[in-house]
């Protein structure tokens, strides 16, 4: 029997595994976004996550805003984390702490209302985040067995080439991850939209694979109840330039990510997933929420294919950028982390790409740089299911 | 797709696939796998290499990617002029 496969990563009290070490400031709303920017540059390396969100929303959207703050806060990327609050808003200090808590991780939170306006928080929060640097400087990386990681797949930029090269390529790492243990996130529900007869028989059990359809069938009556239909966003005239004629087309492409393993859940959007092996979630194909569902969901690595030229990151989990074709891969060269265009040129099989995308994945995992970190790429938005009101 | 018919300017994804897609830019002329070309293929499009009527629906990856809008011959450029989306509001 051959030893599990083990990487470098940061070990955490839920049982999964961090491939960076994140002290997180995380404002509760968009009014405490300015002073976390701020606090963050007390301490080198530290990020802070401004958003948009957080007040004046309703319903499932709220939820979502909460659950999506929470599980980011949450994720095995982060360290520590200080919440900085405003006083008055809908998202409360007291439950993304409560989230982190559960998490096992140091947490500490600050109202700027409270503190005595924004300078008065700025100096207080510095204070705070310098003490939580020092309760996790000693945390170093252990061997951690894979099935402590949760790997997250997106394909942005979409061409002609990802249903050929990457996104195929990706569905073989898919496959190798989860028989090492891993749980793999596939999302961007739009993007299964034709191919969804493809899920059942997917389902570890029919019930998921019910669950599965059912998910992109609703998405297309979101469409439809818009009175819209997709022309001009999905396929976007960029996926249109690279050959992509319509959504079908697009979405056989996309769902070559998800490998051939069973599908094990079928998650809601910024959902923790419960179990290993191949999980799907449901997200908007938009890049910059799915990928921030995904990282909400607790993926701490994603590997991300793109055939216009993507540059998307991700503020708290390294983003593996793979290009479809040599072309791009030579033109946007400082974006790319791995060229999936030699499979269509004959000069790397479909195999061999794998066993280097593969070790590049557990580098990565490891503490590699992407060319999106080296870039500063930190793209975050959060899904939205209702108007602000 | 390492089972599909393949060439180095062209791949077929299945054998009931109505299009080929083109690997490299490929010119009007040129006969590829045994159709020629009735126009400029970019990189990453596809040909037609049977027949499609109006109304069909157009198989790639052995699956319907959408309708023809118009009849199409072997070699035409399949794309958004002659090919269209059935789902989620479109083609109705």
């Amino acid at each position: 029997m051959t030893p599990p496969i083990v990487f470098p990563g940061y070990p955490r009290p839920d049982g999964t595994a961090g491939t960076r070490n994140i002290l997180l400031v995380l404002p509760t709303v968009a009014c405490s976004a300015h002073v976390a920017t701020q606090i963050a540059q007390a301490v080198p390396g530290a990020i802070a996550l401004p958003h948009q969100h957080g007040c004046a929303q309703i319903g499932d959207d709220a939820d979502t805003t909460l659950r999506t703050l929470a599980g980011i806060a949450s994720n095995p990327n982060i360290a520590a984390v200080l919440v900085v609050a405003l006083g008055c808003e809908q998202v409360q200090a007291t439950d993304l702490a409560h989230a982190v808590r559960q998490a096992g991780k140091p947490v500490e939170t600050l109202g700027i209302q409270q503190a005595g306006g924004t300078s008065a928080a700025i100096t207080r929060g510095a204070a705070l985040l310098q003490q939580l640097a020092a309760q996790v400087a000693d945390q170093r990386r252990e061997p951690c067995p894979l099935d402590r990681l949760i790997l997250a797949t997106e394909c942005g930029g979409s061409d002609a080439f990802s249903g050929l090269t990457a996104n195929p390529l990706v569905g073989l790492i898919a496959d190798r991850a989860v028989d090492a243990g891993a749980t793999v996130i596939v999302s961007e529900t739009t993007e299964f939209i034709g191919a969804e007869h493809l899920l059942p028989p997917r389902g570890a059990t029919p019930e998921i694979g019910r669950q599965a359809r059912q998910m992109v069938i609703d998405c297309e009556n979101t469409c439809c109840r818009y009175g819209a239909d997709l022309t001009g966003s999905n396929p976007s005239p960029g996926n249109i330039e690279g050959g992509l004629t319509t959504i079908e087309e697009k979405s056989l492409g996309c769902l070559c990510k998800a490998g051939s393993s069973p599908i094990n859940q079928v998650l809601p959007y910024a959902q923790r997933p419960t179990t290993h092996g191949l999980v799907l979630m449901d997200t908007p194909g938009n890049d910059v929420e799915s990928t921030a569902g995904m990282a909400a969901g607790g993926a701490s690595l994603i590997l991300f294919t793109t055939g216009r030229g993507t540059p998307l990151g991700c503020p708290i989990a390294p983003v593996l950028k793979i290009a479809t074709n040599t072309p791009l891969a030579t033109h946007m060269a400082e974006n790319i982390d791995f060229n999936a265009g030699l499979i269509a040129d004959g000069k790397l099989s479909m195999d061999k790409a794998a066993d280097a995308l593969w070790q590049l994945t557990l580098a990565v995992a490891a503490g590699r740089l992407t060319a999106a970190e080296r870039l500063g790429h930190r793209e975050f938005g959060i899904r939205r299911t209702a108007p602000t009101l | 797709m390492s089972k599909a018919p393949r060439s180095r300017r062209a791949i077929v994804l299945d054998p009931a696939d109505h299009v080929a897609t083109a690997l490299v830019p490929l010119a009007a002329g040129q006969v590829v796998d045994g159709i020629t070309l009735a126009a400029d293929i970019p990189a990453g499009h596809k040909f037609a290499r049977r027949a499609i009527p109006t109304g069909t629906p157009v198989l790639k990856y052995g699956q319907p990617i959408g309708r023809a809008t118009t009849p199409i011959t072997p070699g035409q450029h399949v794309h958004t002029h002659n090919l269209i989306s059935a789902r989620a509001g479109s083609g109705n």
